[in-house]
């Protein structure tokens, strides 16, 4: 068997591909080592010299807006470098290979790659084949992993339910084509939820989705009763009618998130999102903006994920 | 003069003749003259000393992509067929998807007079059965048989419109032509690139479900009902699959099947880190296809395996894996991959080579695949307990993609003899 890609021989990280395979405890050091990083960001002077001279591409092959920003925030405080690179526009229009990008982006003294990309595998791929001493965050890689989103939501829940052996949670919308659902459960199995459930029509499901370690509902209201966390997955807009789906308004009926739904989980249930938000189509701007929803921590709580995460991967 | 040959204190193993016993062979003008004891005034020019080694008749492969016309940068004639008689092989039929495809007489004529030129192994061209492999047109077929196609294929193409397919297997049919065909329904593969199944499910990758194989395998089934045609039905991938081609051979349809050294001994799960090079297609399927295919060679059901030899240029490799280019080089794995399957599977070896020698044959129509007296001597001699290591430098194909790479192989190639005279010695 091939070692694990994103892990040293000692077990420590190398790079963060995939949630999948790591230990509870290695995620309960990064969301350790995350908190002291939160109060940085409430500081006047809001920079820690960890990763000075250090240089990070930010390498997206695929369009972002919140994603790159909190990784470049959270590398600046860390005092790094920041390069951001939109390679959709530039060299892979004019026939670059990616191998051949990367290459030439290590060329220039690259530290770490934050690498987003519409394949599955592909920060896989570039970890294969960069340097030993370069180190690659995949920032989310086609279906397959978005690990720092599901930290960053693991953090989030540690924040306001206490203990993770106690908790149910629904995970609802398009698993099928979400990476950040795959990261979620993974980090959800991984830490000790006794009950994971996912919910959505069979149509956004992916074939065995139950051997992920996971529950699966067709139902929206039998899905939700009693779940403490309400994990919503952003629905893209080309899957909201087609072969897929028939329409989004049948899917807001159906699946959206509305405060009567919200009404059949715990009654200190919290709902997360890991945004952009289609409002009126997986979740109701009632809930979005309402008292349980903890969706802009999340937010916050990313600069501060990122920040553990390549201080830990290229920290001394 | 010709050649006289002696190849003596071998294992001899000759499943269409049923022998499997230590004996030399006699070969002289290119054909056996005898088996045990040398015919009377037999001066050999050349002795081959076979101890501890088998000799069986050269391997017949049923699916090697030459890329020749059009795809030279993957690899050409030369470095394909030096690939082939160190694997043992004698004698390949290659696909029409090169570019041009084979859909004209003058391109088969020309690529056998390529290989003849070359003078290592026999290559059986199959013709496309539409015009450009566009699902349009029917070819000449007849032509096209004349030119030398052994029968009519329309490789990894899709073949959407069903009243194509039944008037080509018609066609096919009025002349006794065999029509080989991967079953697979194009809508239900069009963007996927790995079984559907837990891995591609963890992995995020776009997946085929079996179900693409089995109901454009039904399709098929009830066309050469309705048409007559004989089938060949390539590249067999799932256990549903199986029992299809198990309930038409039962009903006396004229079908016969094969699967890839690949699908043999790999599923799904070998792609693990995203391995490119476990990019196939058809893709691996789970634990439970890939035992099914095991058992259903061993028991007949599927009749031979081939190695898929898909040589790909290195940089079609050096991509995310959905963007990878599909398949795998196997000329060189056909015969030691065979002898894994069956040593794991406790077949006898007399039956394992059947698979690769008289079972091609046979599904080709062809008297050869055996060492009877007066055979044309295509011959494979090889020691069935060489270690070797899948690498790189280790292959002579041009293509060095295959996901065996890092395997330890049991089973090297030492001499092979085609029409009398040696064309590989390792």
């Amino acid at each position: 068997m091939t070692p694990n890609p994103q892990l040293t021989d000692t077990g420590a990280l190398r790079h963060l591909l995939t949630i999948e395979g790591l230990s509870a405890k290695l995620i309960h050091s990064i969301l350790d080592t995350a908190e002291s990083f939160v109060s940085v960001g409430e500081r006047e002077v809001k920079k820690v010299p960890l990763l000075r001279g250090k240089s990070i591409f930010n390498l997206f092959f695929e369009a972002s807006t919140r994603t790159r920003t909190t990784f470049e925030i959270a590398a600046k405080r860390l005092s790094a470098d920041v390069v951001n690179l939109n390679v959709s526009a530039s060299s892979q229009s004019k026939g670059e290979t990616l191998l051949d990008t990367v290459d030439n982006l290590s060329a220039m003294g690259a530290d770490m790659f934050v690498v987003r990309h519409a394949q599955s595998g592909a920060a896989h791929f570039i970890a294969r084949h960069v340097a030993p001493h370069i180190h690659v965050v995949n920032a989310g890689d086609g279906r397959h992993a978005h690990p720092t989103q599901g930290l960053l939501d693991m953090f989030t829940i540690r924040r306001f339910k206490k203990d993770f052996t106690q908790l149910r949670v629904a995970v609802v919308g398009d698993v099928m084509h979400s990476r950040v659902a795959r990261s979620e459960i993974h980090a959800l199995t991984t830490l000790g939820v006794p009950e994971v459930r996912v919910i959505a029509p069979r149509t956004l499901l992916p074939k065995g989705v139950e051997s992920l370690g996971v529950h699966v509902f067709n139902d929206m209201q039998a899905g939700l009763k009693d779940v403490d966390v309400v994990m919503m997955l952003r629905l893209q807009n080309e899957r909201m009618s087609g072969t897929f789906l028939p329409s989004a308004q049948e899917y807001f009926k159906y699946y959206g998130l509305t405060a009567d739904k919200l009404k059949l989980a715990k009654p200190d249930a919290i709902v997360m999102h890991p945004g952009p938000m289609n409002r009126g189509v997986e979740i109701d701007s009632s809930v979005a903006d309402g008292g349980q929803a903890v969706i802009l921590p999340q937010v916050t709580f990313g600069i501060a994920v990122r920040m553990a995460v390549m201080s830990m991967l290229a920290g001394a | 003069m010709s050649m006289k040959i002696h190849i003596k204190n071998g294992r001899l193993i000759d499943p269409k003749n049923k022998i499997d016993r230590v004996a030399d062979l006699y070969i002289a003008a290119g054909k056996v003259v005898s088996i045990g004891k040398a015919p009377e005034a037999f001066h050999a020019n050349r002795e081959i000393d076979a101890s501890n080694l088998i000799v069986c008749p050269g391997l017949i492969d049923l699916a090697a992509r030459l890329r020749e016309p059009g795809f030279e940068y993957r690899a050409t004639l030369e470095s394909e067929m030096d690939a082939a008689v160190a694997g043992g092989v004698t004698c390949l039929v290659c696909p029409p998807d090169t570019d041009p495809v084979l859909d004209e007489p003058g391109l088969v004529e020309m690529l056998k007079h390529r290989a003849k030129s070359l003078n290592q192994a026999h290559v059986y061209p199959l013709g496309a059965l539409t015009q450009g492999l566009a699902g349009k047109v029917l070819t000449e077929m007849a032509e096209l048989h004349d030119a030398g196609c052994i029968g009519f294929s329309h490789a990894d193409a899709p073949l959407i419109d069903t009243t194509l397919l039944m008037r080509a297997m018609e066609y096919a049919a009025t002349f006794g032509f065999t029509v080989w065909l991967r079953p697979q329904d194009f809508f239900l593969a069009q963007d996927g690139v790995a079984h559907d199944g837990e891995v591609a499910t963890r992995l995020g990758l776009a997946a085929i479900p079996a179900c693409a194989e089995t109901i454009a395998l039904s399709t098929i089934l009830f066309l050469m009902r309705e048409t007559g045609a004989r089938v060949h039905i390539c590249r067999l991938s799932s256990r549903d699959g199986v029992e299809l081609i198990r309930q038409a051979k039962a009903e006396g349809l004229p079908v016969t099947c094969d699967i890839s050294i690949n699908h043999a001994h790999l599923c799904d799960r070998d792609i693990g880190y995203f391995d490119a090079n476990a990019n196939l297609m058809p893709p691996l399927r789970d634990q439970r296809d890939r035992d099914a295919l095991r058992a259903a060679l061993a028991d007949g059901a599927i009749d031979a395996l081939c190695s898929d030899h898909t040589p790909v240029d290195e940089d079609a490799k050096q991509v995310p894996f959905a963007e990878a280019e599909t398949g795998a080089t196997g000329l060189e794995l056909l015969l030691p991959l065979t002898l894994k399957w069956a040593t794991e599977q406790k077949v006898p070896l007399l039956d394992a080579l059947a698979k690769i020698t008289s079972e091609p044959a046979r599904i080709l129509g062809l008297n050869n695949g055996h060492l009877g007296l007066g055979q044309t001597a295509d011959v494979c001699i090889f020691d069935p307990a060489a270690p070797w290591r899948v690498e790189a430098r280790a292959l002579k194909s041009q293509g060095k993609n295959t996901p065996f790479l890092g395997y330890e192989m049991l089973g090297k190639v030492r001499y092979t003899l085609m029409a009398g005279h040696g064309v590989y010695e390792g």
